[in-house]
Order: structure tokens, then C-alpha cells, then sequence
């Protein structure tokens, strides 16, 4: 019997099960029939020498736009930029229109992924109606529909008391809830981070203490309510301390940050570019500096995109006036390489950050490597130099800071649920 | 110099080459013809989204009297859609091929965005937001120069009222660590962005400690209703007690202080009318002084002139015989 | 190297001799900044001597020229500066070196902008030809003819024991 797919002679790392090193892994029939010495025959084979085999990445925060802003980016296009990136799981978030507050949303969301077929969709539902923040979503029919976590990203749950009974409420069922920490009464009005660079550009800037205050109030509420508290994209040194703390003290607080969050700081926007614009804005370094540390002792366990795809229309209309977000599912992995480099985290270490660390976190049976498990794979080259053209992105959109920037590492094969999805035109 | 973003961009030897071609300019505006051909046939482009009469008219008289054919625009904008509406005018009548833009804006970089889609026009500044403002600066430098008989390189400016949101304030602060006189910065902290101290200035919170020793005290426009909602101070009467300029105030910086204001000013908020009337006060002569200094930044801009200043150190043998 | 055309000695002769010409019972003398200017100075001393009463002005054509987008500013631009009325006055301009006309074109241009003299008159110190307009001047202290791509200069040093010395180069361009 010939199997169906063959990576032969990569280097395997597998964090989940402390895998790290050279072997072959075979795919049938969709599932991870095995690692290790290959002998017989495949029906296909990928020659990964020189290359890394890990679990397929996963981003647990991304905007797809869909439904009801297709022209920035739909799941067709989101899902082709993932796999580019070398990610198979995809978790969107819930600021669409109609946004994902309701069951029937997301059964037309996992419709549509299905006939795209190319990763698997995870939504993360509203915590409140409208995203408004005053009533629950129904949360429990949400996480029937395949809601994996609760967020109203995009915006914060302000409301301290409105706060404190979805904390309740989500963990009576062992829910998630993210928090997009901004207290909006600080950082109305702000474009960029509050600071030298703010005050030269006389640009309203946000405080570092707009996160950081209303994530020092929920870690209150996490402890008075027992429940798992997710902070994310956290990007100051202020909020990284607390959730440090937090963990110390046995609370059930976790964090991500994003690749523009430790690889920039807030001086990229000078010369007014809207490209390097973004909520929470980039920080100072010394804030860049505390966001590596949390990644290197653990206290942010993973590293997610907060992919925000936004026409050109809306960038291009001067720094106060441009929309907040950039692309991010195709450069995750090729940033996120520089603190393998810079040896802030192993490549096993850092690999866990975008695979089985997000899985657990979401219950998610994925993120891992072992016989049986669904074969979702990743395949990089992780010295390849090449140049950023924003015009090649998959993305309908082309909103990057690293445009013309020369990235390390480079995804040459993705594999979703056994079936390649994905292969570097030149690599193929 | 093809455009003037700010003072950002300008070296100190610029900026003394500027006000020197200003203070020729000024010979033109005070004989009984104010015309001089050096623009002739250039088109200025005045297109201001926030009103302004006097900058506006200043930029206006100052094409004029060098034979340019001048255009004003007032646009309006939508608060939502200003950056986008900022960008079809500048494309749409950059189209009409001026050379020069003259743009107010009430959004910071305004300028630095436009420069990127009109590759063919010089773009001057005339006001971002609160960024920078940089020809109320030149024309400043000029006055205080002029008036003092000396360079303003040691001079103390003590510089009061609302500098986080005074582009003014800005331009003045890279003025001074370029041409190197100190700012003394004096408001409550609300009307303060965050480490102003970096741009080498100190910082007051009281006013009377602060005027003394001052060569200037540069007061600022305090626009009072907006200021009070958002809780940057509680009432005009307690922001004039505590940071207006009144006779007894500028007595302790004594009588050769000069007292400078960009207009347009609020009498009996951050100046007392006495002291806007007083032969201390040099507020008509910026308003003067700004036409001068606006010829010469339209010459240089449109001129494309890129003759470094310092490269003209050229010897000025103007030895006479004796 | 520059080479010297015109020695102190020679320039000095033809000053005396200008404004003996010149010599009226008032004189306005306006120069072209910056060589004129010095001229006219030169000339205003010599005139004084002789019991002239002497008036003068100096015109920096910056703004006035024909070729302000090819040429850039001299970074000390001087102000004009004509402080007695020109309107109604029989007016010299004075400048060094006179050669394609379109200085003193530029010069007529902006002494109007002043007012409306009875009657201007040309001095210049050398005629080196080459004109391309049709000024001719009305009196000439040295006439000179250059090659076309020359660059004629008048100079005035100090020598080491302070006196003032004259001399007129020509170079190549």
C-alpha cells in the first residue's frame, strides 16, 4: 500500500512531544500515520532536508472581515495568506457585520471555510450582543456552534460590571475570555503611543496606562470570579508585569503578543506612516524589551498576529485618520524567527508558542505531531533571506510595516488535515 | 528647498539664510510700490481646511508683492473624512500645476502625506495640527532679532499657555536647540505633552517665578470653551490669575522684555490689554514681518533653491576704500 | 590664475576722471550691489572733495533678474535701500563692470519701482562689450574688450600698510 504523503529527511520538532530531531513523518488518509524511518512507498514525497517539520501554526487572532467588509479581506483570501504563512488553524475574530454574537453566524462561517477548504476556522463569539457591551451573548450555544474562546476584540468590555458577570458566567463552563485591554476614557482621540515620539509628531498619542489600568482591574475581577482571563496582543512592560504577577499568584491569566509588538518600536511611525499604525500602537523598546522577556519566561505563552487587513483607502488618508491594524499571517513566522536569533527562545520553544500553547489554551486537539493526530503541517526554511513586496501578498490587503524589509525564514510547504494547501511557487 | 515641512528639516545655516533673504524681502513692503518680479508667472496655491485670515493673507500679500498669481481655498472637512478629502483636493489641483501649495490643516504631517502623492509641487506648511507652524517661527526670529539689535542664540523665551496643542510651541522648540536660546515652558500640566523636557527646555508651573530674567515672554492662544470641557483648566478667571500676562507680571522681567503673540489673541485670558497695547509688545510687527518672511520661503520653495547657506560663506570682502 | 588687466594706479586715474565728469552742484549716485555699490562710494569720496553735494542709494537686483531660476541666491541677499525719494531726480547708476546689459535692465526695473527719476544716467568703471541688450553706458572708466567666457572683477585689498589698493582681473570661467 503506498501512503499518501511522505516529508522525508527534515528536521522534525514536535514541542508537544519533545521532538526534535532529523526523520521522516508520513501523512495518510489525513491523520499523521507516523514518524520517524520511513520505508516503503508514498504517492507523493517532500524533501525537507535542510528544513523545519513542525505541527501546522496556530493563529488565535485574526480579522477576516467576513461577513461584511470582503473587499479588505474575505476567508478565501485570509485562508490563503494563512497557509502562505504556514497556518492551518485560523481563529477569527468577532468584529465582522453582522459580528459573530449569534449561532447562525457561525454556521454560515464554518459553510463557507468548508467549501474554501484550505485551514480549519475556529471562531472566537462575541461576549456581548452587537459588541456593545451591555448583554451576553448566548454563550453556550456559541461554543456548540465551534466557538472556541469569547472576546469583543476589537473593542474592550469597558464596563467593569458588565466585566465581572461574563468572566462569571463564561467560566460556570470553562470559557475563555480575551480582552482587547484599553481603557477608552485614556486613549480616546489617540492614534499613537503616548510618548516622545507623540509629543514630537504633535500626534494624540495613547498611554501605556490605557492597557495597563484595565488589565490591573481585571486581574481583580479574574480572582474575584475564578476564571481564565486572556490578555491580548499585550504590548507594555506594565502589562506584562501584572500578568506575571497574576500567574504567580495561581490565576488563571494568560497573555499573546503579536510579532509587531517585539520586533518594532514606535519610532517606525515617524515620517506619519500609516503601514506601522495599530491597537494597541507600538511601544517604546524598553516596552518591546519587557514584551521579549514575557515570551522568554513563559508569562506570554503565544504569539498570535492580530491580522488586520484595511484598504488602501483607509491608510491612505494621513497617520491621525488612518484605521488601526496591519497584515500579519504571512510575516508571523519569519519575525517571530529573530528570537530564535537573537536566542531569547529555542526553535522548539518558539514553535510552541504558535502550536500546542494556543491548542491547550483553546482546547483544541491540535498543535502536535503524533501518530493519529490530524496532519496539519508546517515546512520552513528557516535561514532563507527574502524581500517583503507587499504587492505579492496573498492578503486583499497591504497594509505592512515590512514592505521592502528583507525577512529570515520562509514557509515552503503547508499542509492542512493531510492535504497540501500550500507550496513556495519556486519550491514545488 | 523644494517644500517647508517644519523646522525639523531646516539646519541653522537654512534658517539664517531664510530670515536674511526676509530681511531684503522687508524692503520691498516698505517703499510705495510693494512689487518685485521674482514670481512672475508661478502660481501659489493657498488652501487652507482651517480658517485662518491672518496666515492666509499674509501668504497671500506676500505672492502678490512678488508678481505671483495667488489662489485661495477654503476647505471644509467632515471630521471622519478629512485625510481622504485632504488627498483628492491636493491631487486635484496639484493637477492644475501650481508650484506652490500652501497648506493649513488640522492634521498632524499633513504636509509629509501630501509630499508623497504630488511629486511635481512644492508643498509649504502653513500649519499641522498640532505639529509645527514654521513660518510664525521665522517671522518670530526675525522680529526678535530685529528688535533686540542681536542674535537670538542665549536669549531666554519664556513660552506660557497651551503647548500641547500649540504647533507654534513646537516649531519654537526645534528653533531653539537649532539656533540655540532657551525655552522656559510654563503652563499646568494638562496643557503639557508628555516629556516636553527632551526638546532641551525647561518646565514652569508658575508664571511669576518664571518671567524673571526673561529677553521674551511668548503668550499663546488659550482657546478657553474647548480647553474648559476637557478639563485642562476649571475657568477663564482662574487660567488668567495664574498664567495671563498682566502689567504687574511683566514687571518683574523688567523693561526690555519683549512680549510676543501669534494672534489672533484673547484679551483678558492669557493677555491684558494694556500690556497687548504696550511698546513692549511686538505683535504688529510679526503680523508685519510675516508677509517679508512668507516671500522669502515662496522665493526659496518655488526657486527650488538648494544653495546651501554655508556654502556662501563665499568672502564678503565689502571693505571699502578709505 | 587670474590675470591683471587694470592696476590700482590705472583705476584710480579713471575714478578722478569720472567724477570730474560727473561734478554737478548735487549728485544722486545709486549703485548695483555689490560692485556698484563699492564704485559709488569710491566716487562719492572723490565728489565730496570737490564740494559736491552727493546722495546715495544702492539697488540689490536679486528679485529683479532675468535668470532667478537658473542662478541661485547669494546667501546675503542686501536690502535695496533708497532712503531719499529718486521721483523728480537726475540719477546715476553705477556699477563695475558692465556686460550683457541685463543687470542694469534689471536695475532700471526695480529703480522705477521707487519712483520716477527725471533722468538716469549709466557709469561703470569698464565696458569689457558683449552686450545683448541695447543699454550703452554714458560714462566709461576703462574700456576693455574681454573674450566672450571671461570673467571680468574688480577688487579692492588692503595692502599691509592699510591703504586701499585697486585692481581689475580676468579669468577663465
Amino acid at each position: 500500500m503506498k501512503i499518501d504523503l511522505l516529508i522525508q529527511h527534515g528536521r522534525l520538532i514536535d514541542p508537544a512531544s519533545a521532538v526534535d530531531e532529523i526523520a521522516d513523518v508520513w501523512i495518510h488518509d489525513g491523520r499523521i500515520a507516523g514518524t520517524g524511518c520511513f520505508s516503503g512507498k508514498a504517492k507523493r514525497t517532500i524533501d525537507a532536508r535542510g528544513m523545519i517539520v513542525c505541527p501546522g501554526l496556530i493563529d488565535m487572532h485574526v480579522h477576516l472581515r467576513e461577513p461584511g467588509q470582503e473587499w479588505k479581506e474575505d476567508i478565501a483570501s485570509g485562508s490563503k495568506a494563512a497557509v502562505a504563512g504556514g497556518v492551518t488553524r485560523v481563529c477569527c475574530m468577532p468584529n465582522t457585520q453582522p459580528c459573530l454574537d449569534h449561532a447562525g453566524v457561525l454556521a454560515q462561517l464554518a459553510a463557507r471555510n468548508q467549501a474554501v477548504g484550505l485551514v480549519h476556522l475556529h471562531p472566537i463569539a462575541a461576549v456581548s450582543k452587537g459588541l456593545k457591551g451591555t448583554e451576553l451573548t448566548e454563550m453556550r450555544e456559541l461554543a456548540a456552534a465551534g466557538a472556541v474562546a469569547f472576546s469583543d476584540d476589537g473593542k474592550p468590555i469597558w464596563h467593569a460590571g458588565v466585566m465581572r458577570k461574563a468572566l462569571e458566567y463564561a467560566s460556570s463552563f470553562g470559557f475563555l475570555v480575551i480582552q482587547h485591554a484599553e481603557e477608552p476614557t485614556l486613549t480616546a482621540g489617540g492614534a499613537i503611543n503616548e510618548g516622545w515620539v507623540s509629543t514630537q509628531m504633535g500626534v494624540p498619542g495613547m498611554p501605556a496606562e490605557g492597557e495597563d489600568s484595565i488589565i490591573a482591574r481585571d486581574i481583580m475581577l479574574t480572582r474575584l470570579t475564578d476564571a481564565r482571563y486572556h490578555v491580548a496582543h499585550i504590548s507594555t512592560a506594565g502589562a506584562v508585569a501584572q500578568v506575571r504577577a497574576a500567574q504567580q499568584q495561581g490565576l488563571k491569566v494568560s497573555a499573546e503578543a503579536a510579532p509587531h509588538h517585539f520586533a518594532l518600536t514606535e519610532e517606525e511611525v515617524l515620517g506619519y506612516r500609516s503601514d506601522a499604525k495599530m491597537s494597541p500602537p507600538l511601544r517604546t523598546e524598553a516596552d518591546r524589551q519587557a514584551v521579549i522577556e514575557g515570551l522568554r519566561d513563559g508569562t506570554i505563552a503565544v504569539i498570535a498576529t492580530d491580522h488586520a487587513p484595511h484598504h488602501e483607502d483607509d491608510k491612505r488618508c494621513g497617520l491621525e485618520c488612518a484605521a488601526f491594524g496591519i497584515v500579519g499571517l504571512e510575516t508571523m513566522l519569519p519575525v517571530s524567527l529573530m528570537l530564535v536569533r537573537e536566542k531569547v527562545l529555542s526553535l522548539s520553544e518558539l514553535i510552541a508558542k504558535m502550536t500546542v500553547n494556543p491548542a491547550r489554551l483553546l482546547n483544541l486537539a491540535a498543535g502536535r505531531l503524533a501518530k493519529g493526530d490530524i496532519a496539519d503541517v508546517c515546512v520552513f526554511d528557516p535561514d532563507e533571506q527574502w524581500t517583503l513586496d507587499r504587492n505579492r501578498l496573498y492578503s486583499k490587503s497591504r497594509n505592512t510595516p515590512w514592505h521592502g524589509k528583507t525577512m529570515q525564514g520562509r514557509v515552503r510547504h503547508t499542509i492542512t488535515a493531510g492535504k497540501l494547501v500550500f507550496s513556495l511557487p519556486e519550491a514545488s | 528647498m523644494k517644500h517647508l515641512f517644519g523646522i525639523a528639516e531646516l539646519s541653522a545655516e537654512r534658517i539664517r539664510h531664510l530670515l536674511s533673504i526676509s530681511a531684503s524681502m522687508q524692503g520691498i513692503n516698505r517703499r510705495s510700490i510693494k512689487k518685485a518680479p521674482a514670481l512672475r508667472g508661478k502660481t501659489v496655491i493657498n488652501l487652507f481646511f482651517e480658517n485662518s485670515t491672518r496666515t492666509r493673507t499674509s501668504f497671500e500679500i506676500a505672492g502678490k508683492r512678488l508678481s505671483a498669481d495667488v489662489i485661495n481655498i477654503s476647505a471644509s472637512t467632515s471630521a471622519t473624512k478629512k485625510g481622504e478629502s485632504l488627498l483628492d483636493t491636493g491631487q486635484t489641483l496639484a493637477a492644475m500645476q501650481p508650484h506652490a501649495l500652501v497648506i493649513r490643516h488640522s492634521l498632524a504631517g499633513c504636509c509629509h502625506f501630501l509630499a508623497d502623492f504630488l511629486p511635481h509641487t512644492s508643498i509649504i506648511n502653513a500649519g499641522d495640527g498640532a505639529h509645527e507652524h514654521p513660518t510664525q517661527v521665522l517671522t518670530d526670529l526675525l522680529t526678535i532679532e530685529q528688535a533686540l539689535g542681536t542674535t537670538i542664540t542665549g536669549k531666554v523665551m519664556t513660552m506660557v499657555g497651551d503647548i500641547a496643542h500649540s504647533r507654534v510651541a513646537r516649531s519654537h522648540l526645534l528653533a531653539a536647540q537649532k539656533l540655540g536660546y532657551h525655552i522656559r515652558l510654563v503652563a499646568p500640566k494638562t496643557l503639557l505633552p508628555v516629556q516636553v523636557e527632551r526638546f532641551g527646555c525647561s518646565v514652569s508651573h508658575d508664571f511669576d517665578e518664571a518671567i524673571e530674567g526673561s529677553d521674551i515672554v511668548y503668550m499663546l492662544r488659550v482657546q478657553n470653551e474647548r480647553l474648559a470641557s476637557a478639563c485642562c483648566f476649571p475657568s477663564v478667571r482662574e487660567y488668567h490669575e495664574t498664567y495671563g500676562l498682566h502689567r504687574q507680571r511683566l514687571a518683574r522681567a523688567g523693561d526690555h522684555c519683549l512680549v510676543m503673540h501669534p494672534g489672533p489673541m484673547n484679551r483678558g485670558v492669557e493677555i491684558a490689554t494694556d500690556v497687548a497695547d504696550s511698546l513692549q509688545s511686538r505683535v504688529l510687527e510679526q503680523v508685519e514681518n510675516g508677509v517679508a518672511v512668507r516671500m522669502a520661503v515662496l522665493t526659496e520653495c518655488i526657486m527650488h533653491r538648494d544653495a546651501a547657506a554655508a556654502e556662501a560663506a563665499e568672502n564678503e570682502d565689502e571693505d571699502d576704500e578709505d | 590664475m587670474p590675470e591683471i588687466i587694470f592696476d590700482d594706479q590705472q583705476v584710480r586715474k579713471s575714478l578722478k576722471r569720472m567724477a570730474k565728469a560727473m561734478a554737478d552742484d548735487e549728485v544722486y549716485l545709486v549703485g548695483i550691489r555689490r560692485g556698484g555699490s563699492r564704485l559709488a562710494n569710491a566716487l562719492q569720496k572723490r565728489l565730496r572733495k570737490q564740494g559736491v553735494t552727493v546722495w546715495r542709494g544702492d539697488l540689490d537686483i536679486s528679485f529683479y533678474r532675468d535668470d532667478l531660476e537658473q542662478t541661485s541666491l547669494h546667501p546675503v541677499v542686501h536690502s535695496s535701500e533708497l532712503t531719499e525719494d529718486i521721483s523728480g531726480r537726475h540719477i546715476w547708476l553705477v556699477d563695475d563692470v558692465l556686460f550683457t546689459g541685463r543687470t542694469i535692465r534689471a536695475a532700471l526695473d526695480e529703480l522705477f519701482d521707487y519712483g520716477r527719476p527725471a533722468s538716469v544716467s549709466l557709469a561703470v568703471l569698464i565696458d569689457r562689450g558683449g552686450r545683448e541688450l541695447p543699454i550703452q553706458p554714458d560714462l566709461v572708466g576703462l574700456q576693455y574688450t574681454a573674450p566672450e567666457d571671461a570673467l571680468i572683477d574688480l577688487h579692492i585689498e588692503k595692502d599691509h600698510e592699510g591703504k586701499s589698493r585697486w585692481r581689475v582681473t580676468q579669468r577663465a570661467r
